[in-house]
Order: structure tokens, then C-alpha cells, then sequence
């Protein structure tokens, strides 16, 4: 592996190596001493064109885990905002001698535009790219659903077969769905949608996904082993797509009633951060099942994992 | 391709290999025998159950992965980490006995101490290995040796143990670029 774009061309074995990499790096933040000297001498740049708090400190973490030196650069108040093109700040961080560039991008596509065109010799790393992916967010999930499914110990070199996801909120906004979707469908489980037509993904018909409109049809007839709620993004919503949000947490939201419908094993799950009280209860937010806080731990194992992989090998032209 | 170590041979260098280490150590209190991933880690479970059999008393082997302490992780294609089993409570003041297959240039052996450090501080720290080929480039040197087998620099020694691949033998072949370690 050289970059880590997207999780629909991410091969089977790659998605299980990052994940059984990542069970190492879990094992070693359970020590005294949790850094490793690993990509001492190495630069990672976090180029952030988003805001970002968790994704961007999660990666900081990861990188200075594994000795690397970070450089973080967030478009307010830089070169960006001074009207540079992506190609000039690619070619500047190219000049400083990055080996790793952690890319958020509002566009879609602009991380594979970083690591195609030539500018940059860096791996490049998603870190979200507008409504397409956000690739480290789907493999914490799937390295969370797969420790809670089969426990740490005998998590290794297994796969999400025959899972039932439902996931559930603003999926046309959602890379964080996108990328679950490729993934979990890679890994074996099969995925529901839900969410009012207005909240749908363009296209989603042509996937490999159920799609409903009723969450509690969903858990009716799905059964989900887990149900990942995602946050109403209000900063993309410039238009009305539910009636008010009061409706919204009464249709989609995770309430307690609702959290009593579900299985016994069922995970809930939430990538961050919560709207409590709209698409998710409190009660449910805070219960047992919830994996949120498990999910910001894992994502620093499985970043560093992919960064491990991605930056210490031999720099080889393709593959 | 030659053969250097037989099954037998193998089997009776483990066991001298225990029983100098029970000797050294004044029985098999505070041992704590870990190996190296992949062969060595077989190697030290061997290890630790001739020490146990001699002895009568149980010795648990460990499992200690070095990759992510390589210092030419970025001279070889991505390494994949293996699996890491140490103590639960910690190796501070054990006597660490690491165990590979093959002694060579001594660089996994530099990247297992600096490995061990961040579990804790052993109160000492011994090496034992099946082979040893020469060719150091660090001032390392194994405390319990299998075999001492002078060879070239661009020979290639392989181990194999029935465990990973079926069958227990060291062999010498003359080509191969590249060095197992």
C-alpha cells in the first residue's frame, strides 16, 4: 500500500492487514511505555482544509506514538486563505520533505488529486474528502465492531461475515457511511440505510445496501448486530430536508424506547460528536452497548496502524 | 542446498541449550524466556518446556515482536508486526532470556533489547540462539549457543521447525541475494 484513499478499492487482505496491524498497536498502548520508535525521522504533515478537532488530534496522536514528527497545518489563517492552490502548498510540503500527508479536504476527490498527480512523492492518507470517504473512520468501526464481536484475543484475521450494520441519520452528507458501506460489504456484513428519502444518498439504489425510510422497521427486520447513528450536519444542510428537528428525533433518533426494541448483543455505535437528544437519547449515548468513547481510543490503533504501513516500508514507484 | 542440523541434533542442542541455562541461572527462578518471532518464538517455547520437564515447575515462554524497532524497516518491503505476549505483571527484575533462530548481523537482537525496555527493566538480560552464522556488525554476543556454523556473507541459512513448516532441520544454500535476516 502506498496511500490510503478510499475504502471501495481497498482490497480484503489490505482492510484485514490494517486491522490486524492495529490490534498490535493496541497491545503496545497498553504499556508503560506507550511511543515506539518507528518512524523516528519521518514527517507527517496533517493538512487540514476542514475543521477538524478529533480526526486531527487522533492522527497527531497516532503519528507521535510512532516517533514521527508532525506538522499541522490548517487552512484558517495560512497560505490557503491567502487564495494558495493545492498544488502550491503540495509542491511547498513536497520542498520540506514530508513522508506522510493526512489530507481533509471539503472537496471530494482531493486527496486522490494529491496522490495521482505527481506533485508530492509523500503517501497521502484520507482523512475525509468532502461527501466521498473518510476511510480510518469506517476501519475504527470495523476493528471496534470486530474486539466487541469476538474479543480481543481472537479478533485476528477475522472478517465482519454475516454482521447485520444498520446505519442511520444524514447519509447523502456522510463520507463516514460511504466508507463504512465498502468496507463492511468487503469484510462480509450486510448494511442497512435509513433515513428520509431526502437524506439518502444520490444513487444509493445502485449499491450494495438495503435502504429504508423506518428506523423501526429496521430494527424489526433487520435485526442489527449494530446500529451506527450519524450526527445531523447542519453546516451542510442548505436546505430543508426533514420538516424540524423535533420530528427528526422522533422518526430517526435513537431514543430509549428504541434502544429497548433492539437485540440483546446490539452495539451502538456513533463517530462524534453526538447531538444528544437528536439523533441519539442520552440513556443510549451512555449505555453499555455504546462504543463511542471505545471508537476514539481504537482510532488512534488504527491510525497509526495505517500510517505504520503506509510510511516505514521501502518507497516503492507503484503498487 | 545442505543440511546442517537434523531433527536429532536440533532436539539435543535445545536441551544442553536448558539445561546451561538452569545452571547460570541457579535453577528457574525469575526466568523469563521469551522469543522471537516467528522461529525463535517456537524455539523458546522448546525451551521452556525441557526447563520446565528438568526442573518439575511450570515456565511460561513469552512471544516479543522487534518489527516496529527495526532500524532498516525502510530498507525492506512493509513488514507485517506479529502478535507481542509478555508477562502481565511486567519483567522488572526477571532475568530475560531471548531466544532466535539465528544470530547474524545482531541487529533484531538491538531492536529486542530496545523492545524489552519499554516493557520494563529485567535485572539481566541473556541471549541463546540455535545458530550463530558471525558477520556481526554490533558488538552482541549470544550467552547459549546451539551451533556455530562459519559461513559466507552471501550464503543463506534457512531453519525450519515442524511447528511452521513441518519439518526440523538448518540448512546452507550457496545463492540468495537477500538474507533471512
Amino acid at each position: 500500500m502506498r496511500h490510503l484513499l478510499d475504502t471501495r478499492t481497498l482490497a480484503r487482505e489490505d482492510a484485514l492487514r490494517i486491522l490486524d496491524t492495529a490490534e498490535d498497536m493496541a497491545a503496545t498502548q497498553q504499556r508503560e511505555v506507550r511511543k515506539l520508535p518507528t518512524l523516528r525521522g519521518k514527517t507527517v504533515v496533517n493538512l487540514f482544509y476542514e475543521d477538524s478537532t478529533r480526526t486531527r488530534i487522533s492522527f497527531e496522536a497516532a503519528a507521535k506514538r510512532l516517533s514521527a514528527d508532525v506538522i499541522n497545518f490548517s487552512a484558517k489563517g495560512s497560505s490557503v486563505s491567502k487564495g494558495e492552490s493545492l498544488k502550491d502548498t503540495a509542491q511547498t510540503l513536497q520542498a520540506i520533505g514530508a513522508d506522510g500527508v493526512v489530507i481533509r479536504h471539503p472537496a471530494s476527490g482531493a486527496p486522490e488529486r494529491l496522490a495521482r498527480s505527481g506533485w508530492i512523492e509523500a503517501g497521502v492518507l484520507n482523512a475525509g474528502d468532502g461527501t466521498h470517504e473518510h476511510p480510518t473512520q469506517a476501519l475504527l468501526d470495523a476493528f471496534t465492531m470486530r474486539r466487541r464481536l469476538f474479543g480481543e484475543a481472537a479478533s485476528r484475521g477475522r472478517d465482519l461475515d454475516g454482521m447485520s450494520v444498520v446505519i442511520v441519520g444524514d447519509l447523502a452528507h456522510s463520507r463516514v457511511a460511504r466508507s463504512n458501506l465498502w468496507l463492511l460489504n468487503t469484510l462480509g456484513a450486510n448494511v442497512t440505510f435509513v433515513a428520509p428519502e431526502t437524506l439518502q444518498p444520490y444513487g444509493a439504489r445502485d449499491w450494495p445496501v438495503t435502504v429504508r425510510h423506518s428506523l423501526d422497521e429496521a430494527i424489526r427486520e433487520d435485526q442489527p448486530d449494530v446500529i451506527m447513528m450519524l450526527r445531523i450536519q447542519s453546516e451542510r444542510m442548505h436546505a430543508a430536508f426533514f420538516p424540524n428537528e423535533r420530528e427528526y428525533a422522533r422518526n430517526w433518533g435513537l431514543d430509549d424506547a428504541r434502544l429497548a426494541q433492539l437485540p440483546e448483543r446490539a452495539l451502538v455505535m456513533h463517530p462524534g460528536p453526538m447531538n444528544r437528544g437528536l439523533e441519539i437519547s442520552s440513556a443510549a449515548a451512555d449505555s453499555d452497548r455504546s462504543t463511542v468513547l471505545e471508537q476514539v481510543a481504537n482510532g488512534v490503533s488504527v491510525r497509526m496502524a495505517a500510517l505504520y504501513l503506509l510510511l516505514s516500508g521501502e518507497r516503492t514507484e507503484h503498487a | 542446498m545442505r543440511t546442517l542440523l537434523q531433527a536429532s541434533e536440533i532436539s539435543r542442542a535445545l536441551i544442553r541449550i536448558s539445561h546451561e541455562i538452569i545452571e547460570a541461572n541457579k535453577g528457574s527462578g525469575g526466568l523469563v524466556i521469551v522469543g522471537i518471532p516467528t522461529r525463535g518464538a517456537i524455539l523458546a517455547r522448546r525451551i521452556a518446556e525441557n526447563i520446565s520437564r528438568i526442573e518439575g515447575t511450570e515456565v511460561p515462554a513469552f512471544t516479543l515482536d522487534v518489527t516496529m524497532y527495526r532500524d532498516d524497516l525502510a530498507k525492506h518491503p512493509t513488514r507485517v508486526p506479529q502478535p507481542t505476549v509478555m508477562p502481565p505483571d511486567g519483567i522488572d527484575g526477571a532475568t530475560v532470556v531471548l531466544v532466535d533462530d539465528v544470530l547474524f548481523s545482531g541487529r533484531t537482537v538491538r531492536a529486542a533489547l530496545d523492545a524489552l525496555n519499554d516493557h520494563g527493566r529485567p535485572r539481566a538480560v541473556r541471549l541463546a540462539a540455535l545458530i550463530d552464522r558471525g558477520h556481526r556488525e554490533l558488538p552482541i554476543r549470544a550467552d547459549y549457543i546451539g551451533k556455530n556454523l562459519p559461513s559466507a556473507k552471501n550464503e543463506r541459512i534457512s531453519v525450519r521447525l515442524v511447528e511452521q513448516d513441518d519439518v526440523d532441520e538448518v540448512t546452507i544454500s550457496a545463492e540468495g541475494e537477500r538474507e533471512e535476516r
